[in-house]
């Protein structure tokens, strides 16, 4: 046997020293109906790429044929009924990245695991069944599932969409079926405001286009799956926005031996917006007290900046008053003074805060919702109250269009109004992710019943 | 079977080694998530433990415990105790080195014992010699209810099962220590929902994302010391259906089994009489990385005889309240 070490000795520390930091595991969801081949799909990537070990391998034959389908239905009851209920996390790599696969469940029932899938994922890959479709008919109609994964995609913020068009090498004229498809595709998403990432005609069954390319079937001769997902951007963190950092844990002293701030608590929390340094002027939520950062630690007790996605480690300049569940935010800043206008306030918060949100919710109980009923809500590191006040609007899950409603029923999306226990510098998901999120929690049962994205 | 080291493989993993995936870049941000729910844990209950085995994966956890919580040297501490469900069949060179890592960290170590259960009549063995991996649920359930702890950090990885690859990292359990698979709590951004009915308690993988090459490269990149026997050591062993099993006194050869003296390490650690060693000459982490580049047999399908009896093995485990 050859013995791995010289080479190892030798090779290892230009890999160390890591010249291609820029970019960093990717993690994706894959979405759409039932039987439209999800798991196949995965299984042919891990399978295609070498991902897969020769154990697990032989673990998926099912009367003599690879069933790759298999490779992630990993819970018993998945295998009886052949279908997908929970989110399954698969990890593979390729030359150029790692990735992390949510696999996330069709059947509507289950939106609530998709909706835990997508809420970390970079991309989204929406597989749309080219079987399923009037292909022949350059107005086809979606399929309705493909509408609801994408819109839904969109509404959580996922920051890339891939279509991949599925079994086309199971229509007689793929070429055909993929230029409507495609064109009914790139209409809705038009129509929906979703930006797509690219869209790839694949056949996971037979894997073409999915690791290797296989020119000269549909008309196609762009990347591959994979390729597409090997170039996809990670999702940016709110690094441009005024400081906001959620206290998550308070270390009760510090001694960081070469500081004046000996002594001092340490507030640790990871950085949701902006960036802290130390001389950042801050103000703490909700007392409301005004102080500067002193000293910043990593996540490595290193001293230095921080910046929104990472945690941080914050020591203020004075004594202050600060609980887990508290934020630090950015100083207000001093207010354009109007003429005439003596009600004018000193200054303006960064992040101003508030009782009442309008607010889109994703249900998740098996109860439904109804104005009335009370919830724990958990912002940050914070638990409040939060009462409904009025459920607005259901939204449409294929159109995303508002229709009259008074309760949410379990797996459906829609507009309601809550009153929270006390302010929280809760700020629209579109602009703040963290500041913009929320979930709801069952008093009774302890079930998480919401998300909730901010308005 | 495990470690193919055959030039043309070490250079296809020598090429894949040099490539992006195992820039630092990434390592940070799984250390990043890992900090993050050490703290949550610390900070969201009352009675939490972190379970040490003296395992790389606990080794890589602790880790990470002290870089969230800083050392007792620099006035800081890991908030929680650690915790070792002992099967009695564990080897010394592991349970020595969780002693030794334990006391160097100031850190306080509960110790459960399997034997105990058994004595108390609690833990029931069909045979003498049977594995008492999966009798570890009776003991540590029983740590559970003794201590009251409300929630165990585990150093459970995604990648190891099939099963585990669909858990949440903030894992409910009711109060028998249940996985319920169909009625997980959705798991939202980081907004980790801890509440509890009294009783029950929460399963905590902070490293859920990371992968066994993951583990490695941390461990050569923060030189985290492990015990011996995951590098390169002369043991002897049998060839039994394609997997090395360790001769020691709970495992002696069978009837007809040669036993041979071959170059080897651990790749998993846990029950000696269902933990099998892999054929290599790698002596550190650096030679290891190389090697589960070149790997082509999974962790645990290389190693542990307990797991190959089904498919829904670890899932049922899970249910009846095993990590």
């Amino acid at each position: 046997m050859t013995t791995t070490n010289s080479i190892a000795a030798s090779a290892y520390p230009s890999i160390a020293s890591g010249t291609n930091d820029h970019i960093s595991a990717l993690k994706f969801i894959t979405c759409g109906s039932v039987d439209d081949g999800k798991s196949t799909l995965i299984g042919r990537l891990l399978v295609d790429s070498k991902a897969v070990l020769q154990d697990h391998l032989a673990g998926v034959q099912r009367q003599g044929e690879t069933d790759l389908a298999l490779l992630t239905d990993g819970l018993s009851a998945e295998r009886e009924q052949g279908i997908t209920i929970d989110v399954a996390y698969r990890y593979f790599a390729t030359e150029e990245r790692k990735f992390i696969i949510g696999d996330a469940p069709g059947h509507e029932q289950y939106t609530r695991n998709m909706v835990t899938a997508a809420s970390s994922a970079d991309a989204a890959v929406v597989l749309v069944d080219a079987t399923k479709l009037d292909w022949k008919n350059p107005q086809l109609e979606l399929l309705s599932q493909t509408r609801r994964h994408s819109l839904l995609a969109h509404l959580l913020r996922v920051h890339s969409l891939v279509f991949a068009v599925n079994k086309l090498d199971a229509v007689e004229d793929p070429a055909l079926a993929w230029t409507h498809i495609q064109g009914a595709l790139t209409t809705f998403a038009q129509a929906a405001g979703i930006a797509v990432r690219a869209m790839v005609p694949v056949s996971a069954l037979k894997g073409w286009n999915v690791v290797d390319a296989h020119p000269g079937w549909s008309g196609y001769d762009g990347p591959t799956l994979l390729q597409v997902l090997e170039a996809l951007p990670n999702t940016p963190t709110d690094t441009d926005l005024p400081l906001a950092l959620p206290v998550q844990w308070v270390e009760k002293s510090s001694s960081s031996s070469a500081d004046t701030s000996q002594g001092r608590r340490v507030f640790w929390g990871r950085v949701a917006a902006g960036q802290v340094a130390p001389g950042t002027p801050v103000q703490v939520f909700p007392s409301g007290q005004l102080a500067a950062v002193a000293q910043v630690l990593d996540h490595a007790r290193r001293p230095g900046g921080v910046g929104a996605g990472q945690s941080a480690g914050i020591i203020l300049d004075r004594e202050v008053d600060v609980s887990r569940g508290d934020w630090i935010l950015a100083a207000p800043t001093a207010a354009a003074p109007a003429e005439d206008d003596f009600d004018t306030p000193a200054s303006v918060p960064a992040w101003p805060a508030s009782r009442e949100l309008r607010t889109t919710v994703a249900w998740m109980d098996d109860e439904p919702l109804v104005a009335g009923r009370v919830y724990w809500a958990l912002h940050g590191h914070r638990w409040v109250k939060a009462k409904v006040k009025a459920v607005v609007h259901k939204l449409n899950i294929n159109t995303l269009a508002e229709e009259a409603a008074t309760q949410l029923d379990p797996n459906a999306i829609g507009h309601v109004d809550l009153l929270l226990q006390e302010a929280l510098p809760a700020t629209a998901f579109s602009q703040a992710r963290v500041l913009g999120s929320m979930i709801l929690v069952d008093t009774a049962s302890h079930k998480t019943a919401a998300a909730v994205l901010v308005n | 079977m495990n470690a193919r080291t055959t030039p043309d493989v070490i250079q296809s993993a020598l090429s894949q080694a040099a490539a992006h995936h195992l820039s630092n870049a990434h390592l940070d941000a799984l250390e990043e998530e890992t900090i993050f729910i050490l703290r949550e844990v610390a900070a969201a209950f009352d009675r939490p433990a972190l379970l040490f085995s003296g395992g790389k994966d606990s080794l890589v956890m602790l880790k990470c415990a002290e870089k969230a919580f800083g050392t007792k040297a620099s006035g800081g501490g890991i908030p929680y105790p650690l915790l070792m469900i002992d099967t009695g069949h564990n080897f010394p060179e592991v349970t020595d080195f969780r002693d030794f890592r334990a006391k160097e960290l100031g850190a306080e170590l509960i110790v459960r014992s399997v034997e105990d259960s058994m004595a108390r009549g609690t833990v029931r063995l069909a045979h003498p010699g049977e594995s008492r991996n999966v009798h570890q649920s009776v003991t540590l359930l029983e740590a559970i209810e003794e201590f009251r702890f409300d929630a165990l950090i585990g150093g459970a990885r995604r990648d190891e099962e099939k099963a585990r690859a669909k858990e949440r990292i903030f894992s409910h359990r009711d109060s028998f220590g249940q996985w319920q698979p169909k009625a997980q709590r959705p798991e939202l951004w980081t907004l980790f929902n801890t509440r509890l009915q009294p009783g029950e308690h929460f399963r905590v993988f902070p490293i859920s994302n990371w992968t066994e090459l993951d583990v490695w490269q941390y461990i050569d990149r923060e030189q985290i010391a492990l015990p011996s026997i995951y590098y390169t050591h002369k043991r002897k062993v049998v060839d039994r259906r394609g997997m090395l099993m360790p001769v020691t006194e709970l495992t002696p050869p069978r009837d007809g089994e040669t036993v041979e003296t071959r170059d080897v390490r651990f790749r998993t650690v846990g029950d000696i009489t269902c933990t099998a060693p892999v054929e290599s000459t790698a002596a550190t982490a650096a030679d290891i990385v190389i090697e589960t580049l070149a790997a082509d047999v999974s962790e645990r399908g290389a190693t542990r005889m307990d797991d190959k009896t089904s498919d829904a093995s670890m899932e049922k485990r899970k249910k009846d309240g095993y990590f």
